[in-house]
């Protein structure tokens, strides 16, 4: 059965693709490509009833944003997904510090759901959306 | 046509200095030794992202000033400010960050690096626990077990394997080269078996090969092996891996308790549980006798480990396995450092100021207490009223709200490339890049401070972060002095 | 550059016999002239004061890859001791691991002029001139590990001294050092496994040779280097019940070396080297037998390593050493072994009056003073921050000037600790010269730095001027006044200029950093084969392991003419 939302956690982190698109520069379409992405298992896309590379809006309680949805290369991660580090999965990572300085980038719950109208926005669209600048 | 060997490469914690550039017409052409970042960052460091000049926002646009208008500019919102953030310094050399601390101190501000967000919490450990370590070399010579823990070289620090871990040969311990090449062959072989059982053209052998799902709970034949081992911890199979003998698959936010499993377990204590963390014991099992078992171990950990949840507890767990450990054969660990630099700015923080980063001068002297001090909380609570940032991005790597308020207070920008920090700052001023087209020092993961070249010449125009950090510091002196003789004139 | 009198002070200037004679000190372009033209110059008047050279710390760890490793891991110790910025001075933190200004500021406050860090490890050696450039004040100078680089230890095998002796010059030049630090000799390498040696006669695993080759071999090769001073050196089973024996046998060791009065070797910090009894609760000092060897022979010189009771950071290259203090107290621990050359440890130590074992080795250090006959041997130092932090100096100073300065401390230690002691039984009370001398002349000349340690015609005009007029008071009755004396010197000149007044920085100076530059008649040759060997045994190229001379603030390489 198709599901409408799917439950996960979310784990933000380092892709060679982002790296290699960092070194080009952050206003680069390889650094766009890399870190507008999200990694999800094969059978959580199944339930969405979603394949690669279709549009969908990932949810948390610190904010959502709209990331290209990719199945996952290697292994099986249920109920996890990974968007790597940048702008786009900032706009939603759990910004408490726990009081020691250091934000929780990984672990945030969050909810998937599909969103193939929506658009990507571009790095530039997105600060001026989040930030005015 | 010049060909440059022994290069440093300013890009991760590896701080590879075996790589070979050529150089034509003052422009890296060729590059030898290098990973795909390496390859990325000299050959495309020219490219259309760089800032071409010095800018200032007017009218809310960036519009291109000179460069005397933006130090100006630049030293005179840090000499007004109450409470500013200096902020970022991974990326940069250790002569430049000594002047950040130097101009932190200067204007009573806040001083803090990039390890707030990577290894910050690793340091909390550290303070709290100590940390047994060694250079890399000691592993390339003697270790025989090694473990990767919430990091992925193979994406982060590419060449690390290669160079001092499992793939490299040591004085007392060979290379796993062969053995990870013979292992990928029969993993291929296997793929073939199953997609020809699969399609119904073979009838499945009897006995073997197992398939991936009987394999789940069978005990991990490859750590009896003779030689290296390479085990891999982390919630998702990552890169690295794929290449392990053993990869243990976590659920996220468990580490915790999987680490104290494993110390229970070299205690010789029984667990009455099936699993921790999603890992079967019996699993935990064979880790904790490889780890006993070894002559040499080493755990490398990253974010995985940092930015879950316990953070910096999970940190002070593996240090205290480690310490375990020692009482029963030699183990020591590291943290897999990201930004080519950040070890150098807590080195050199430490050394001027005793503390290692989120450094507070506003009382004169340096204070530090993490949650308090550190960049993130004040941005969080809003309580800074400047910002300067160099060598880092932290437009694109903070949290939404911490952003929110940098981009709402005066933000300076000083960085190569046109990132997300820059379009949202208020002073922009291009640098040329360091180990590139200006030279310094930055400090491997394990503290080994290597030289940075300068290979090329920089755009015409562009300073090095050191020189424009030493025009900011002077201009505030200058404006300090200047407001002093006022204050005394009237 | 300015002229400098300094009329009428007490001098003490044991390397020219000048014993609190009344007389005056001309300086001119940072150096001590006959006389100067006393209009021009700008004249101090010392009347009631003493005049003494500039102190000198032949073993102190203020700089480099440890020292900052326990700066870093030691919040705690910064939050009871912070410096604030002033127009002159950078701010920072002090107690037993200070930032680098403060380390300067602070030496100079108590009138030192020049400082050697004793454990350099070479393949970080970088970080620790990078230090030493942050450190003002101060000429310095820094000692390379070399006692386990695999270097040396093949090259001793095969009992090619020349070929060694050529490395040691190459690696000393390369990372800008000053003598050879040998720490556990063949206990640093076992520690890459876990191990360690016992005797000087182990043998070191996979190697084949023993601490006892290490050291006789590195004290020949640094005769034929012609160095400055000697082999530096830290004992096999420092730290441990009994270890007295493996000291004697260390020193005899080094008799085979010697020739004539000549020393040939630096026993560092020996109160750590000198515990006799079988384990903790039958520990015991063994300063007696080992001073009465020491008096009996002329081939050492040694530093205390005074204990001070407070919270302090141990650390040391000695790896091992450190696993069993984190193994007896359960502390924060940090190790940290370095690729093909050393290794090191560090840990927090908390050295008490009432624990018999700390009483113990206080009072072992100052028996180890006392009791040798000859002050030219012995140097005063806390192995800083190992025994306690350097700004306890004028304690010792105290101790070793009053027997009622030490009797009053020693009244408020563990009642065993009282008990053992042989600090009752000795009457020796130091005078103002002999304090010139374990202070800096003696330190100075160990180190063969000709133009430091004294005031006579030609040496640096490095100068401390104390608040001490030893006409008017009994030092050994007045102690706490010569104490306070020595904390906050009257002056501290440095190079000829007032850096220090009533102890206040009043001027920042960068200090220089002295190296050697050993010449060897055949160089290590730097071919591929070199280079090859050297991707083989470290993970940085070699084009990248050397100190270039950027890295040096105020370079003052010596050149050295070696015998090979």
């Amino acid at each position: 059965m198709v599901q409408q939302k799917l439950r996960v956690t979310l784990l933000t982190g380092r892709t060679i693709e982002q790296g290699v698109g960092k070194e080009q520069g952050k206003s680069s379409q390889e650094y766009f490509e890399a870190c507008s992405t999200v990694y999800m298992d094969e059978e959580d896309m199944k339930k969405l009833g979603i394949k690669s590379n279709t549009n969908v809006l990932v949810t948390t309680p610190h904010g959502s944003v709209v990331l290209k949805a990719v199945k996952h290369p290697r292994g099986s991660m249920p109920g996890i997904i990974y968007i790597p580090y940048g702008p786009w999965a900032n706009a939603i990572v759990n910004d408490s510090t726990t009081s020691i300085g250091m934000p929780s980038f990984k672990g945030t719950p969050a909810e998937v759901e599909p969103a193939p109208d929506k658009p990507i926005l571009s790095m530039e669209e997105l600060l001026k959306n989040l930030y005015g600048k | 046509m010049v060909v440059v060997k022994s290069v440093t490469c300013p890009i991760c914690g590896s701080l590879c200095d075996d790589i070979e550039l050529t150089i034509e017409n003052n422009e890296v052409v060729k590059v030898k030794n290098g990973c795909a970042l390496c390859e990325s960052k000299f050959l495309g460091y020219k490219g259309e992202h760089r800032i071409k000049t010095p800018l200032i926002r007017k009218d809310g646009k960036l519009m291109p000033v000179s460069l005397d208008e933006a130090i100006h500019k630049a030293a005179e919102i840090l000499a007004n400010a109450n409470y500013p953030i200096l902020y970022g310094w991974s990326s940069t050399s250790c002569e430049a960050q000594r002047i950040g601390v130097e101009l932190a101190e200067e204007i009573g501000g806040v001083i803090d690096n990039t390890a707030v967000v990577c290894h910050g919490p690793s340091i909390l450990s550290v303070q709290e626990v100590g940390i047994p370590t060694c250079t890399l070399g000691q592993i390339r010579h003697r270790a025989d077990l090694i473990i990767y823990w919430g990091c992925d070289p193979w994406s982060a620090h590419p060449r690390h394997l290669e160079r001092y871990t499992a793939f490299t040969e040591g004085r007392f311990e060979k290379s796993d080269w062969k053995g990870y090449i013979q292992k990928v062959k029969a993993a291929a072989g296997k793929k073939k078996i199953e997609s020809a059982v699969r399609r119904g053209v073979v009838k499945r052998p009897k006995a073997q090969p197992m398939l991936q799902h009987e394999l789940v709970n069978a005990p991990p034949p490859t750590l009896m092996k003779e030689g290296r081992k390479l085990i891999v911890v982390d919630a998702r199979k990552s890169m690295t891996a794929e290449m392990a003998d053993y990869f243990i698959q976590v659920e996220p936010n468990k580490d915790y308790e999987v680490m104290q499993a494993i110390r229970a377990l070299i205690r010789d204590q029984e667990l009455d549980v099936d699993k921790v963390g999603g890992v079967p014991v019996e699993y935990l099992e064979e880790v904790a006798d490889a780890m006993v078992n070894c002559n040499f171990g080493v755990i490398f950990f990253g974010m995985g480990l940092t930015q879950t949840a316990g953070k910096f507890r999970n940190i002070e767990v593996a240090i205290s396995l480690i310490r375990d450990l020692n009482k029963r054969t030699k183990f020591v660990i590291m943290p897999m450092r990201g930004h080519f630099n950040v070890t150098g700015a807590n080195v050199v923080f430490t050394w001027q100021s005793g503390y290692p980063y989120g450094v507070d001068f506003s009382l004169g002297y340096p204070r530090y207490n993490p949650g308090e001090t550190t960049c993130m909380d004040i941005l969080l609570r809003g309580e800074s009223d400047a910002t300067l940032v160099i060598a880092a991005d932290p437009g694109a790597t903070f949290p939404r709200r911490a952003v929110e308020h940098m981009a709402k207070t005066p933000l300076i920008v000083i960085d190569p490339h046109m990132n997300a920090t820059a379009m949202l700052g208020d002073v922009v001023i291009p640098s040329a890049f360091v180990g590139i087209e200006s030279e310094g020092t930055a400090y491997r993961m394990d503290h080994v401070p290597l030289p940075l070249k300068k290979v090329v010449d920089p755009p015409k125009g562009l300073l090095s972060d050191e020189e424009i950090l030493r025009r900011i510091l002077e201009e505030v002196r200058a404006i300090k002095a200047k407001k002093m003789r006022e204050a005394e004139a009237a | 550059m300015t002229e400098l009198l300094i009329k009428n002070g007490f001098v003490f200037d044991p390397i020219n016999g000048i014993n609190g004679e009344k007389m005056d000190i001309a300086v001119k372009n940072g150096k001590i002239v006959k006389s100067v033209n006393e209009r021009k110059a700008k004249v101090i008047d010392a009347t009631g004061l003493t005049v003494m050279p500039g102190g000198v710390d032949i073993h102190t760890h203020i700089a480099g890859a440890e020292v900052n490793t326990g700066r870093l891991m030691r919040p705690e110790d910064h939050v009871k001791d912070v410096v604030r910025k002033t127009a002159l001075t950078r701010s920072g933190v002090g107690y037993s691991v200070p930032s680098t200004f403060v380390t300067g500021y602070r030496y100079s406050k108590m009138g030192y002029t020049m400082i050697m860090n004793p454990s350099m490890p070479p393949l970080e050696a970088k970080h620790t001139h990078e230090e030493l450039n942050d450190t003002p004040m101060l000429d310095k100078a820094t000692y390379p590990l070399l006692g386990d680089w695999w270097f040396v230890l093949e090259y001793l095998r095969k009992g090619d001294l020349t070929e060694c002796a050529r490395y040691v010059a190459w690696m000393i030049a390369t990372t800008k050092g000053y003598a050879i630090k040998i720490v556990n000799p063949g206990g640093l390498e076992s520690w890459g496994f876990g191990r360690n040696v016992r005797t000087i006669d182990d043998q070191v695993p996979y190697f084949g040779i023993t601490p006892r080759d290490i050291m006789c071999g590195l004290a020949k090769v640094n005769k034929m280097l012609n160095l400055p001073h000697t082999i530096h050196v830290h004992t096999n089973n420092l730290g441990l019940p009994g270890n007295y024996l493996t000291t004697l046998d260390t020193m005899r060791a080094l008799e085979s070396v010697a020739t004539g009065d000549k020393p040939v070797a630096h026993i560092t910090h020996l109160q750590f080297s000198s515990f006799a009894g079988n384990d903790w609760g039958t520990m015991r000092s063994g300063a007696e037998e080992i001073t009465k060897y020491i008096n009996a022979h002329n081939h050492l010189t040694f530093d205390m390593g005074q204990v001070i009771f407070t919270d302090t950071t141990t650390m040391t290259a000695d790896g091992p050493f450190e696993f069993t203090l984190y193994e007896l107290s359960g502390h924060k621990w940090v190790n940290s072994d370095v690729e093909t050359e050393t290794s090191g440890g560090i840990i927090p130590f908390h050295y008490k009056r009432n624990n018999a074992v700390n009483a113990t080795q206080w009072s072992i250090a100052l028996e180890l003073a006392l009791l040798v006959k000859d002050p030219w041997k012995m140097f005063l130092t806390t192995d800083h921050p190992n025994g306690g932090p350097f700004f306890a100096y004028p304690k010792i100073i105290a101790w070793l000037i009053s027997k009622r300065a030490r009797m009053a401390t020693l009244k408020k230690c563990h009642k065993k600790a009282q008990k053992l002691s042989l600090l009752p039984s000795i009457k020796r009370e130091f005078t103002l010269y002999d304090i010139a001398i374990v202070t800096r002349a003696g330190q100075a000349k160990a180190l063969g730095l000709k133009d430091k340690g004294h005031l006579g015609v030609g040496a640096d005009a490095d100068i401390a001027i104390y608040d001490i007029n030893p006409e008017k008071i009994d030092i050994a009755k007045k102690y706490k006044a010569v104490r306070r004396a020595f904390g906050s010197a009257a002056y501290t000149i440095k190079d000829g200029e007032i850096v220090v007044k009533d102890g206040e920085i009043v001027k920042h100076v960068d200090g220089r950093t002295i190296w050697l530059d050993v010449k060897t008649a055949e160089q290590v040759k730097v071919d591929e084969e070199m280079k090859r060997r050297f991707k083989e045994y470290w993970t940085v190229e070699y084009d990248n392991y050397p100190v270039f001379d950027h890295y040096v603030k105020v370079s003052c390489p010596l050149t050295i003419k070696a015998d090979v």
